[in-house]
């Protein structure tokens, strides 16, 4: 019987093809967009993490209050010994200390005078120590534009965009202006190892990498760091358990003393936990607002079917078939319909994701003024949930749409039918 | 009893209609704190998250447009040098051999992490040129009798656009000053005190300031050692005396 419905179907195209067309459509849509919001959201919260926030944060309390201006007057002192204890409480983490700084930077003409100045936003992080950990979470490597990595201490990489501002190119002397720790005034020169592009505006305009321990020299804070970072060792941010090492971390911490570590998971920094939450509800609403628009268009498509198949299911019903076999026979069609097209549907949005996936979409133009740190190339992520999310819908909003549409068989008087025919 | 009643709801307004004009007291004012030249020692105590800083400096000013400020100690910043004229304000330090330019935003900034601005300590020109007054009534700081004065910004590059004195009406000095941005927000607040009187005219030693946008406790500016009018080498005031 499937497949006398099957050859049905394939020689009556008008039976088939707006149906398939539809389920394709719907199916593919709601395939990608599902890939499209979990890879952006993904690549939103790892690119804040790995350049902001990590999977959680431990600082002093005052200055988890005042981190928009990264005082590192109220930095974290003994990093070293807290790391370590760190390390031993939580191994399923990657510990690592981080100097957030801000200043001016100046380049010097020929006589060691001002020629140009603008400001910086530095980063102290582990560039020397031979670990390449920072330097792979940050994509360094990826994002050097003219130059080379430091390779020796004083030396720094700076954003491309800031260095053509400051006309300075790699081997050049730099001199940052910025406050110690105890909020007295500095006067370091750094040299250009390298530039470096991270295709975000926040970053390109003024940042400036150098190794922690030359941030320490520079800002007179031997044994101090702004932040202790911690990374999921799996690489992938998990909020239940997060959520129990913060909780299990301030169990111990004094909140009178303003120099006490805290910890601060991902979620509760730089607005993120009420952007994922929205993100997350939007969604939601737009894949079931694709289903719903799906189930409507294929139940509609499903009743025109019906209407122009009148005088069919007329005949059929005429010449004896019962009125439950011609509907399931409609059943049985609309289920090789919407399998079909959630099959083509399905692959065709895992394709693109796929490809999404791999290449990116490079998305720096539209975000040139963001003050947000976004990544410059947002990438589709292709989950277990990706192979269902769009087929389930497809096959039984097909179904669902006929079967109502169906229901008008049982409706039809046979005593009436040859009149209805003539 | 009603008579009385009547001469107290009076007298600040009787007081201060016989007491001098706005005008006339920030001419005195101007009198006393300005100078056609000025040699000071002096040192800041700055009162920070992680305690409190002391540094030494020695001071040349000449007239409102030159001044070249040496610091004396701590150890860190010894040797540091300031030299403004005009507008223009450059830095040089000795720890990277370097003369920076200070200026734009930058002018903003905290002086060595002080409750003071660049800004604050370069504009050294006359009240009388800068602000309208008003007094606004008679109060008292401490055991003196003071005018209180609003000075509001008639020169466009001003600072502080509105600035509330309350002014020693014997010595003519202020002893409390707050600036105000436009907004009407509380920006700085100073308290001057140890009014001496120095070569014919009295002149506050110790000055508290008090950055509301910043924590901490205030910056302390003593004077040790003032001279005013004697004569200081055109030398000074040059960017070969930086190094």
């Amino acid at each position: 019987m499937i497949r006398f419905i099957f050859k049905g179907l394939l020689r009556d195209r008008q039976r088939s093809l707006l149906p398939v067309i539809v389920v394709v459509t719907g199916v593919f849509l709601t395939t990608f967009l599902q890939c499209w919001m979990t890879g952006v959201i993904g690549d939103m919260i790892s690119f804040n993490a790995n350049f902001s926030t990590g999977h959680v944060k431990v600082m002093t309390q005052a200055y988890a209050g005042r981190i928009d201006q990264t005082p590192n007057d109220l930095a974290l002192v003994e990093t070293d010994r807290l790391t370590d204890s760190l390390k031993t409480a939580y191994p399923d983490m990657n510990w690592v200390q981080r100097i957030r700084f801000g200043g001016l930077i100046d380049a010097p003409d020929e006589n060691g005078e001002t020629r140009s100045q603008g400001p910086a936003a530095g980063w102290g992080i582990d560039l020397l120590s031979g670990n390449q950990d920072e330097i792979e979470r940050m994509n360094i490597k990826k994002s050097l534009v003219k130059g080379k990595l430091p390779s020796t201490a004083g030396e720094v990489l700076i954003s491309n965009q800031f260095a053509e501002k400051l006309k300075v190119v790699p081997g050049d002397q730099i001199t940052l202006l910025g406050s110690t720790m105890y909020g007295s005034m500095t006067v370091y020169n750094f040299r250009v190892a390298g530039t470096v592009n991270f295709g975000t505006s926040v970053l390109d305009r003024g940042a400036i990498i150098a190794d922690i321990r030359d941030v320490q020299i520079a800002l007179d804070m031997p044994g101090a760091a702004g932040e202790i970072l911690g990374y999921f060792k799996t690489g992938k941010y998990d909020r239940a358990q997060a959520d129990s090492d913060v909780a299990r971390f301030m169990a111990n911490s004094d909140p009178k003393n303003p120099y006490a570590p805290v910890m601060v998971s991902l979620r509760n920094q730089n607005g993120l936990s009420s952007m994922v939450d929205y993100m997350d509800m939007v969604s939601v609403l737009v894949i079931a607002i694709f289903v719903m628009a799906m189930s409507l268009v294929l139940w509609n498509a499903g009743l025109l079917g019906g209407l122009r198949r009148y005088g069919e299911v007329g005949v059929r019903l005429a010449m004896g078939e019962s009125k439950g076999l011609v509907y399931r026979s409609l059943i049985w069609e609309s289920i090789l319909i919407g399998l079909l097209g959630s099959i083509i549907g399905s692959a065709l949005g895992l394709s693109l994701s796929f490809w999404l996936q791999n290449h990116g979409l490079d998305v720096s133009g539209f975000i040139k003024n963001a003050s947000m740190m976004l990544p410059a190339v947002f990438r589709t992520e292709v989950t277990p949930a990706a192979f269902y999310i769009g087929f389930i819908p497809g096959l039984f909003a097909t179904v669902i749409g006929t079967s109502l549409a169906g229901l008008g068989i049982f409706k039809r008087r046979t005593a009436q039918l040859f009149k209805e025919l003539e | 009893m009603k008579t009385l009643l009547i001469l107290s709801a009076w007298l600040p307004a009787l007081l201060m209609a016989q007491g001098p004009t706005a005008g006339k007291i920030i001419e005195q004012i101007d009198r006393n704190m300005a100078s056609k030249s000025r040699m000071m020692t002096s040192t800041m105590i700055i009162h920070g998250e992680r305690g409190a800083r002391t540094m030494e400096m020695k001071t040349w000013t000449e007239g409102i447009e030159k001044s070249f400020t040496e610091y004396l100690s701590p150890a860190r910043d010894k040797g540091t040098k300031m030299l403004k004229l005009g507008d223009q304000l450059w830095m040089f330090a000795p720890s990277a051999d370097r003369i920076i330019q200070i200026s734009g935003h930058m002018l903003r900034q905290s002086v060595m992490g002080s409750d003071l601005s660049y800004e604050d300590m370069m504009d050294d020109r006359k009240l009388t040129d800068v602000y309208n007054a008003v007094v606004v009534g008679p109060d008292q700081i401490g055991d003196r009798p003071c005018w209180v004065l609003e000075l509001r910004a008639k020169a466009a590059d001003a600072a502080y656009f509105m600035r509330k004195m309350w002014v020693d009406q014997e010595r003519n000095i202020p002893l409390k000053e707050e600036w105000y941005a436009k907004s009407g927000k509380l920006l700085k607040q100073i308290s001057l005190s140890e009014v001496k009187k120095i070569d014919g005219r009295w002149f506050p030693t110790k000055m508290v300031y008090k950055d509301m946008l910043k924590t901490g406790a205030g910056t302390e500016f003593v004077i040790n050692d003032i001279r005013f009018d004697t004569p200081i080498p055109e030398s000074m005031f040059s960017k070969a005396a930086l190094r």
